[in-house]
């Protein structure tokens, strides 16, 4: 059914849809109305929902993660400072192998205050042993929320879906809902191995785990964040089949016969196509390759894909303060170097705290490739894109 | 209430063989509550002594689901894993009736997780968190709280040439927790068997948030010897340091009066935190705790409808 849905709503709805057994989620913008909505949600008897609410965004996951240890399908959204809020508790969550998905809406750090949307936040939370989906649009956002269960339930692993502030949380695109029996079809009923509230069976969860099992235990988790790669596959591969609409760990545009490309997450991909047409009708052979899925990191996909092209840009929308360059840029020339892929790649910071990329800069960036691709030499290695330097 | 005789041929749930000090009152504390138990039980715990000793995986020494993930949080879980049973209950999920305790030191209650001890009394959900209170941060090695006495000697309000420890009184957490009018609020201490059994029954027979503050005793950080832990409880009552007293939906009962109050420095002088309280010069500090226990023991009594 073709409805017209902001980001915000897009989520709310298909938490509506998944009705899961507990939220227990704290305000923030630009997040505030995937709450907002979903509570409403719930005053009306839309959904069977335990909604919580919390004292801040620690105690939200800190009670996600109860509520997932008890048995319960749990799910919850924040932004920005309420997943730094969390960040301890996300290790929790993952270390535990607890299935939980967070509706993430990307926003910018603090200090200066901004309420706009970067990846600064997600980004940090990069190691924390979250499945991470960035979405391009709202469509994207919808769907992934719905394969999240799933994916999260069979990797035992928690799952964070991110949208970009404002740009996708509150921009009215039209996107294409599944009916709701069809959602509660999809991701079945969720049926934990051992729980809290299986009384008969009691086990102590969260037991201090010293230098004779902490590691095995971590290395179990960097397994189950490997082997969730085929499940996330599999979701996807199931969701086209009864959806009929395709995901996979990226998005490639044009990608297959281009000579430069731009790799970039989230709402920038859909400029960066509207720049690749037209630089495809002047005869510039442009390509895009959009990561959808940052964690796990499918590196060795990635460098495949871009084994051919003769220069890239990498886009990003977060800075590591390293003195050295973006965290995507980190991981695609790690990707290509370890798979001995010679390619000369630059790196753009754009967009903090909601500043605007176009169409003309990524023109810029584009035309910058070109000579790249002729020269094979990387001018300048990390740039910034629309700042006042 | 069943005797303690009769309690004590019951399944211990809280076992043996945890590694917690000899002499430790937290391990007693636990294992009251778990006698008290009348219904199924699920435990969360905060970060601190209890967690630690109980639970070196792969070994536990809890006989009921009991689940740790953080410091500042147990009050956020139990909530967490309270609504999961209220959610899983109404789909059938669950069938058994069960109850909910939380535990968390004075570190995790008073201080780094009050926020959430707050939102969960305040949300109303229907769990017992017990404080075991040992007026300092134990785990880590004996520093300072805010549920502290002044004048005790810390590692990180130590006393010293220019210090006599701890400067501030502690604050009164089990009045906050009546400020948020919850069904029951209790202050105990291990040395009352009776009372804290019966405290733990009743706060797990009522409606909605409870609360008890339990004073443990130390031996590690209040300096005594092992063997004293029970005795140094019932001191503390007979000192009116630490009233024994029930608030039930706003109405205050004392649940101990001892027949001859004794001076503070019967507890002071027990205990090698308080040591350097008696040197010469630091007569003033002890004058002022007195005067800060007989203001609040008058206040209890007030509070409880009775005479001095």
């Amino acid at each position: 059914m073709k409805v017209a849905k902001t980001g915000n709503e897009a989520m709310a709805e298909a938490m509506r849809q998944i009705n899961p057994d507990v939220v227990a989620a704290y305000p923030i913008t630009p997040a505030t109305e995937i709450v907002m909505i979903f509570s409403q949600f719930v005053a009306d008897g839309l959904v069977d929902t335990e909604y919580v609410a919390v004292e801040s965004e620690h105690s939200a996951m800190s009670a996600c993660i109860g509520a997932s240890a008890a048995g319960a399908r749990v799910m919850t959204s924040t932004s920005s400072q309420g997943l730094a809020l969390m960040y301890e508790m996300l290790y929790i969550a993952a270390g535990l192998r607890l299935p939980i998905v967070i509706g993430e809406v990307n926003r910018a750090l603090s200090a200066p205050i901004n309420i706009h949307g970067d990846h600064s936040d997600t980004m940090g939370a990069r190691d924390s042993g979250w499945i991470q989906i960035f979405s391009e649009n709202s469509q994207e956002a919808y769907d992934s929320m719905i394969q999240a269960i799933l994916i999260s339930e069979r990797a035992k692993l928690p799952v964070m879906v991110t949208t970009d502030g404002f740009i996708i949380s509150h921009c009215l695109e039209v996107i294409d809902m599944i009916p709701d029996s069809d959602v509660k079809r999809f991701i079945g009923e969720y049926k934990p191995e051992r729980f809290l509230l299986d009384i008969k069976k009691p086990y102590t969860l969260g037991a201090i785990d010293l230098q004779d099992y902490y590691f095995e235990h971590k290395m179990q988790e960097a397994e189950a964040m490997k082997n969730s790669k085929k499940i996330i596959m599999d979701v996807a591969a199931e969701f086209n089949k009864s959806f009929g609409r395709e995901y996979g760990f990226f998005e490639k545009y044009k990608l297959d016969d281009a000579d430069i490309a731009i790799v970039c997450l989230g709402s920038a991909a859909g400029t960066t196509k509207v720049v690749v047409d037209e630089l495809r009708a002047k005869g510039i052979k442009a390509g895009l390759l959009k990561p959808r899925v940052f964690r796990p990191f499918p590196y060795k996909e990635i460098a495949s894909e871009l084994s051919k092209v003769k220069a890239i840009s990498v886009l990003d929308r977060s800075d590591t303060y390293s003195a050295y360059a973006g965290p995507v840029f980190t991981e695609i020339t790690s990707a290509l170097y370890s798979s001995n892929i010679q390619i000369p790649v630059n790196n753009y910071i754009y967009g903090l705290g909601g500043r605007d990329i176009g169409i003309a800069d990524i023109t810029k960036v584009f035309e910058e490739l070109v000579g790249i691709s002729k020269t094979k030499k990387v001018e300048r290695l990390i740039g910034y894109i629309g700042v006042r330097e | 209430m069943a005797s303690l005789k009769e309690l004590s041929k019951k399944e211990e749930l809280f076992t043996g063989g945890h590694r917690l000090c000899a002499g430790c009152g937290a391990g007693i504390i636990a294992r009251q509550v778990m006698i008290a138990c009348e219904k199924p039980v699920v435990v969360a715990n905060a970060t601190g002594c209890l967690e630690v000793a109980s639970t070196i995986f792969p070994y536990t020494a809890w006989r009921v689901p009991w689940f740790h993930s953080a410091f500042e949080n147990a009050a956020a879980s139990i909530s967490g894993i309270e609504t999961a049973y209220n959610a899983l209950k109404k789909k059938g999920k669950v069938k058994e009736d069960i109850n909910f305790i939380a535990f968390g030191g004075d570190g995790g209650t008073y201080d780094i997780g009050l926020q959430a001890l707050s939102g969960a009394m305040e949300r109303g959900h229907r769990i017992l968190y017990i404080c075991y209170n040992n007026e300092a941060y134990m785990n880590t090695g004996v520093q300072r709280s805010s549920a502290t006495p002044k004048g005790a000697s810390t590692t990180t309000a130590p006393s010293g040439k220019k210090s006599t420890g701890k400067m501030q009184m502690r604050k009164d957490l089990s009045a906050i927790m009546v400020a948020h009018n919850i069904p029951y609020v209790a202050q105990t201490t291990l040395s009352f068997q009776n009372d804290l059994i019966s405290k733990v029954q009743k706060a797990l027979s009522v409606n909605g948030p409870s609360f008890m503050n339990i004073m443990q005793p130390c031996r590690l950080g209040w300096i005594y010897p092992p063997e004293d832990t029970v005795r140094m409880g019932r001191l503390a009552a007979d000192t009116c340091i630490w009233p024994i007293y029930e608030v039930t939906n706003g109405i205050y009962k004392l649940n101990y009066k001892p027949k001859e109050k004794k001076p503070i420095t019967e507890w002071l002088k027990t205990q090698g935190r308080f040591k350097h309280l008696f040197s010469v010069g630091n007569e003033d500090i002890i004058k002022q705790l007195q005067e800060e226990v007989d203001k609040n023991w008058e206040k209890i009594l007030s509070l409880c409808n009775e005479k001095a």
